[in-house]
């Protein structure tokens, strides 16, 4: 208790600082500045590049077979799966995807995305009534995917598809996110 | 001799930390004698956190972060673990207090004018609590990782893609990459296990240093207006005269209150259970209805019943504008009047706000707007006809597309007007011409419908008419 008592008095009663000890003690409040600032960025680059990583990763895109060609009806629209190009070996069901597919003709196949462009919800084709309809707030495409009705600002984006060795083609896309 | 001893042992870790006066110095700072039950929403909401905090702690032990795993640890969390099914019922009506206890502390905060001089800075943190608790919300929806958690990311992705410039970079953020995928599930789990509960932590830690500092505010009395020249020495006078410790004679409301509402939390897990769990998080399921948890289910409906386009620029300065004005409140109006009673827009603000978001949230419920896709084809009695263009035309209603936005009885959908007695309102003539062209909500069918088709679906809305006995 005594020392405490003393050293606490010993503090109040110090002369005022030279000018030599405020210049060393502003230095070293400098030196402490820029220890930590060289040790934050030493920490902070790697550690926000790792979580901002799939900012710059761009997956390849592969061409992933969805089905025969004359596994498609000309003039339907079919729901296709498909893998991600680059899945994680734990992503499990979340590696997949859909599109729907419609064939035009003998030779021309269109897929259209299955998110809807107003909120990206999964749209679905009504085969019958020729309509594309959204879940969530009730946006409709046609069969070519053009606006129909309800709040799509745009139409339903297409991926790339093709025709090889007698399989459907399409390329692994990423979700069109409306801008 | 038990008590000497725990007295020694208590003598000992005082002398040595001293934390044993300063944590009793706080819990017994003077309080207004009238701060009575109104002032036990924070400590409630606070409450709710801590239920939180340790219901989710609990869970951790068995969930396992990763999008292919995720799912069977909810399942067997839910169906096989012991306690498992009260414990996610636990932290879901946790969640939901805690989202409700936050909108009480707001509300009367706000209608006692309390945020004003010198509390300016407990109202900013606590709006910033209030942001950080529906994030929480919001990415716990997701880690329960089924098909709606999927699709909900995906909606918040494209929600984040139309901030402008770097919406791109934040929906790609958001997925975790260009799709949902393994990488999509784990950032949630950082965000709402570490990095939200750390800043929610630190800031209600702040928000109790506040009160400490600045003193619960007295309850407001009409006429005594608060004035930042005065007001401190004023409330010291208060506390000297008529102030009461904290603890007990305060606490003990918020501590009744608190065990209140952990009785109703646990009731509600024990009787109605948590959230059931969707499909499996496969998103080439297409047959999917992606709904946010009730707490934001309303705002569900403000993106739903937005004007078409303008949806753009409120999805992006809509909760960004909320913010800034919430936060800048106490910034704006900082003195005056505190008491509700001579602050008569205070209350019309608060009862519009509710009455709006109310409003929103039952329109939410219902969502009428969402296509019926599980409309059956319609019974013979309503159509009333076995055979001919009537009975062909209600055939066509169903496969057309028609049922799932319209009513015909008690069957079909809510987002276009109720056709049942459409015949009694529209002639023929109207009837194709609106069949044909569509609307803003409607497609057109001039090209998607054969005039024999067009012909039976007319005669079948023809004899839609009000039945007067």
């Amino acid at each position: 208790m005594n020392e405490n008592t003393n050293s606490h008095t010993h503090s109040c009663q110090r002369p005022a600082p030279t000018p030599e000890e405020i210049t060393r003690r502003r230095f070293l409040e400098r030196v402490i500045l820029v220890a930590g600032g060289i040790g934050a960025l030493i920490l902070t680059v790697p550690i926000v590049g790792f979580i901002l990583a799939p900012f710059f990763a761009r997956p390849p895109k592969i061409w992933r077979s969805v089905g025969k060609v004359e596994s498609f009806k000309i003039g339907a629209t079919a729901a296709v799966q498909y893998e991600d190009a680059s899945a994680l070996s734990w992503a499990g069901v979340t590696a997949r995807s859909a599109a729907w597919l419609r064939r035009v003709d003998a030779d021309t196949f269109v897929a259209f995305s299955i998110n809807c462009t107003h909120l990206g919800c999964p749209v679905r084709w009504l085969a019958q009534a020729n309509l594309f309809m959204c879940p969530c707030h009730g946006g409709v495409y046609y069969q070519d995917g053009a606006v129909a009705a309800g709040p799509p600002p745009l139409p339903l984006p297409r991926y790339p598809v093709r025709v090889k060795n007698g399989d459907v083609q399409i390329e692994t896309s990423s979700i069109p996110i409306t801008k | 001799m038990l008590k000497r001893i725990f007295n020694r042992i208590s003598d000992w870790v005082e002398d040595r930390t001293g934390i044993i006066t300063t944590i009793g110095e706080m819990a017994r700072h003077l309080a207004p004698p009238d701060a009575k039950w109104w002032y036990v929403f924070g400590s409630a909401t606070l409450c709710a956190f801590m239920i939180q905090v340790l219901s989710g702690v609990a869970l951790a032990f068995s969930y396992i972060p990763s999008a292919s795993q995720a799912y069977p640890t909810l399942q067997f969390i839910s169906d096989e673990a012991p306690f498992g099914h009260f414990l996610r019922g636990l932290h879901y009506y946790g969640a939901s207090a805690m989202v409700l206890m936050v909108g009480l502390h707001m509300a009367q905060v706000f209608l006692f004018g309390s945020y004003k001089f010198p509390r300016e800075l407990s109202w900013a943190t606590g709006v910033l609590l209030l942001g950080f608790t529906l994030v929480m919300g919001f990415t716990g929806q997701l880690l329960r990782w089924d098909q709606n958690a999927v699709w909900s990311v995906v909606v918040g992705a494209e929600q984040a893609g139309r901030v402008p410039l770097i919406g791109n970079w934040l929906a790609h953020f958001t997925l975790g990459g260009d799709t949902v995928g393994g990488a999509t599930l784990t950032r949630f789990f950082a965000i709402h296990v570490f990095i939200m509960p750390a800043l929610i932590f630190a800031f209600v830690g702040l928000h109790l240093w506040l009160v400490l500092r600045h003193g619960i505010s007295e309850p407001p009395t009409a006429g005594k207006p608060v004035d930042p020249k005065t007001y401190r020495e004023e409330y010291k006078e208060l506390l000297e005269k008529t102030g009461r410790p904290f603890w007990p004679d305060a606490a003990w409301r918020d501590a009744v209150f608190c065990v209140g509402m952990i009785v109703g939390i646990a009731a509600l897990a024990l009787f109605f259970g948590a959230p059931v769990l969707g499909k499996p998080p496969d998103p080439s399921i297409i047959a999917a209805s992606p709904r946010p948890d009730w707490y934001l289910l309303w705002y569900f409906a403000v993106l739903a019943l937005l004007p078409h386009g303008s949806e753009k620029y409120f999805m992006v300065f809509g909760p960004l504008l909320v913010g800034i004005l919430l936060i800048a409140l106490p910034f704006i109006s900082n003195r005056g009047e505190r008491s509700p009673s001579r602050r008569p827009w205070a209350i019309a603000a608060v009862v519009m706000i509710v009455l709006m978001i109310a409003a929103l949230w039952v329109k939410g419920v219902r969502s009428p707007w969402s296509p019926n896709f599980k409309a059956q084809p319609l019974a013979l009695s309503v159509i009333g006809a076995t055979n001919g263009p009537v009975f062909i035309g209600a055939q066509l209603f169903h496969s057309k597309g028609c049922l799932n936005c319209h009513l015909i009885g008690d069957d079909g959908g809510r987002r276009g007007p109720d056709l049942t007695d459409v015949a009694s309102r529209l002639p023929k003539s109207q009837m194709i011409l609106r069949i044909a062209n569509g609307g803003v909500n409607m497609p057109a069918y001039a090209g998607n419908i054969t005039q024999a088709d067009m012909d039976a679906l007319v005669a079948f809305l023809e004899t839609r008419k009000t039945r007067r006995p």
